[in-house]
C-alpha cells in the first residue's frame, strides 16, 4: 500500500512542479472560467436590475464555468503528455496504474481546486451570491463536485490521448457521464443560495455527489488498467 | 446467424401486425382514455433501452477482460440497439406527455436521467465512429459508465417526486392492460434479438472483410 501512495505522490507532485512552473494551465485555465462567467452572465442577469443573476443562475453560471474550463484543463494536460510523449513512460513506470491514475487525479483536482479559489469569490461577488455564509457545506459540494467531474474526466482524457479527434469527443463523452454531477452541484449550490438556506437539501445532495465519486472512482480504478494497455 | 434472424423477424412482424387487435381489446384507461394506449409502445422499448444498457456494459467488461471480437460485436450491436430503442422511447413518451401532462417535454429526473443516459450510448457511437485505432477498447469503458447510469434511471421515480408513471405500475396492471403490454413487449424483444443477430453478422462480416484485404495487400 505504501508503494502505491508513494507512486500516486511522485505522479502528481510532477504534474504540480511542471505547473508551479510554467503556471500554463492555472493562467490559461482560471482566465477561461472568468470569461465563461462573463459570457453567461450576459444572459442571466437582468437588466436594469441590482446585478442579482436570475433565480437560480448564479449557482448555474458557478458550476457551468468550473465544467467547462475542467474540460479545457483536462485535455491540455494529456496534450503536454503527448507532446513530451512521457504518458508511455508513465504508463511503463514501475507500480501500478490505478497509481498513475490517482496521482494524474490529484494533479487536476489541485489545479481546479485552485481556479475555484478563484472564480467562487468572483462569482459571489459579481452576482451579489452569498456563497459564503455556509462554508462547510459549499466546501463540501465544490470538493466532492469537482472529484466526480475530475474522476471520469482525468479517465476520459487518458484515453482519448492517442484517439483521433480528442478535442471534440472528449466533451462529447464526459459531459452525458458527469451531468448528473452537475445537476447535484447545482442544487445544492441554490438551496445555499435561497433567500432561506434550505441546509437539508444541501446535506442531500452532498451525500448524492459522494454516492456518485463513490461509483465513479471505483469504476474508473477498475477500467484505467484495462483501457490504458496498448 | 443471420439466417436464424429472418424467423424472429417474421415473428415479430406478425406481432406487431396483431398487437393493435390485441391493444383494442384493453379496455380505456379511466382518466386518460384513447391516449394511454400510447404506453404499449412507450414502455416495451423503454424498458429495453434499459436492459440493453446493461447488456451492453455487461459485454463490454467482458470484452475488456477476454479480448474476443464477437463480445465487442455484441457490445456495439447493443449500444446501437439502445439508441435506437431511447428513440423510439422518446418520440411515443412526448406524443403522451403532450396529451396527458399538456407539454413536450419536462425536466424531472426520469426524463432527464434518461436522456443523458441514451446521450452517453451516441456518444459512444461517435467515439467508435470519429475515435480511430483502438476505439472499441475505449468505448467498452464508456459502457461501463453508460450501464452504471440504468439503474438511476430505473429508481428515479421512486426517488424523486416527478409526474412520470412509477415503476410499481407494471406489476399491479389490470390483466387486459398487461396482456397488451406483454404482447407488444414480446414484439419489441423479438426484433431486439433479430436486429442484434444481423448487426453482430455484419460486423463479422466487415472483420472478415478486412482480414481479406489486408492478406490481399501482402
Amino acid at each position: 500500500m505504501s508503494t502505491f501512495w508513494r507512486v500516486v505522490w511522485i505522479v502528481a507532485r510532477k504534474d504540480i512542479a511542471i505547473e508551479a512552473r510554467s503556471r500554463e494551465l492555472i493562467n490559461t485555465t482560471v482566465f477561461f472560467a472568468l470569461s465563461c462567467v462573463v459570457v453567461f452572465s450576459v444572459s442571466f442577469v437582468g437588466e436594469g436590475g441590482d446585478g442579482k443573476a436570475l433565480g437560480d443562475a448564479a449557482a448555474g453560471i458557478l458550476w457551468i464555468a468550473i465544467a467547462f474550463s475542467g474540460t479545457l484543463a483536462l485535455g491540455r494536460t494529456f496534450e503536454r503528455e503527448r507532446y513530451g510523449d512521457t504518458l508511455r513512460a508513465l504508463l511503463l513506470a514501475p507500480g501500478s496504474r490505478a497509481a498513475v491514475y490517482v496521482g494524474k487525479l490529484v494533479g487536476i483536482v489541485s489545479l481546479l481546486i485552485a481556479t475555484e479559489i478563484v472564480v467562487v469569490p468572483l462569482v459571489a461577488l459579481l452576482f451579489q451570491a452569498k456563497l459564503f455564509d455556509h462554508f462547510l457545506l459549499m466546501a463540501a459540494l465544490l470538493v466532492l463536485g469537482t472529484v466526480g467531474f475530475a474522476s471520469v474526466g482525468t479517465l476520459f482524457a487518458a484515453m482519448l490521448a492517442r484517439a483521433r479527434s480528442r478535442d471534440v469527443l472528449l466533451p462529447i463523452l464526459l459531459y452525458p457521464v458527469t451531468i448528473p454531477v452537475m445537476i447535484a452541484g447545482v442544487r445544492g449550490t441554490s438551496a445555499l443560495l435561497a433567500l432561506e438556506p434550505q441546509l437539508d437539501m444541501a446535506r442531500l445532495w452532498v451525500t448524492l455527489l459522494l454516492a456518485f465519486d463513490v461509483v465513479f472512482v471505483t469504476l474508473s480504478l477498475w477500467t484505467f488498467e484495462a483501457l490504458m494497455t496498448e | 446467424m443471420r439466417k436464424a434472424a429472418f424467423p424472429l423477424l417474421a415473428i415479430a412482424g406478425v406481432l406487431f401486425m396483431t398487437a393493435p387487435l390485441v391493444i383494442a381489446r384493453a379496455r380505456y384507461e379511466s382518466t386518460m382514455g384513447l391516449v394511454q394506449k400510447i404506453f404499449y409502445f412507450h414502455m416495451p422499448p423503454a424498458m429495453l433501452m434499459l436492459l440493453s444498457a446493461i447488456f451492453c456494459g455487461i459485454v463490454s467488461a467482458m470484452f475488456l477482460v477476454k479480448k474476443r471480437p464477437a463480445l465487442d460485436w455484441m457490445a456495439y450491436a447493443a449500444a446501437e440497439l439502445t439508441v435506437l430503442y431511447g428513440a423510439m422511447a422518446m418520440v411515443t413518451g412526448p406524443l403522451w406527455a403532450r396529451k396527458a401532462w399538456g407539454v413536450w417535454w419536462v425536466w424531472d429526473a426520469r426524463l432527464t436521467m434518461s436522456l443523458l443516459m441514451w446521450m452517453v450510448f451516441v456518444s459512444y457511437l461517435l467515439l467508435r465512429r470519429y475515435g480511430g485505432a483502438g476505439s472499441e477498447i475505449l468505448a467498452a469503458g464508456l459502457a461501463l459508465f453508460g450501464m452504471a447510469t440504468a439503474p438511476f434511471v430505473y429508481l428515479s421515480v421512486n426517488i424523486w417526486r416527478t409526474i412520470h408513471p412509477l415503476t410499481s405500475v407494471v406489476p399491479t396492471l389490470p390483466v387486459d392492460f398487461a396482456l397488451a403490454l406483454w404482447y407488444s413487449f414480446a414484439g419489441f424483444l423479438l426484433m431486439y434479438i433479430a436486429l442484434m443477430m444481423l448487426r453482430m453478422s455484419v460486423e463479422q462480416q466487415r472483420a472478415m472483410l478486412d482480414r481479406l484485404y489486408l492478406e490481399s495487400d501482402e
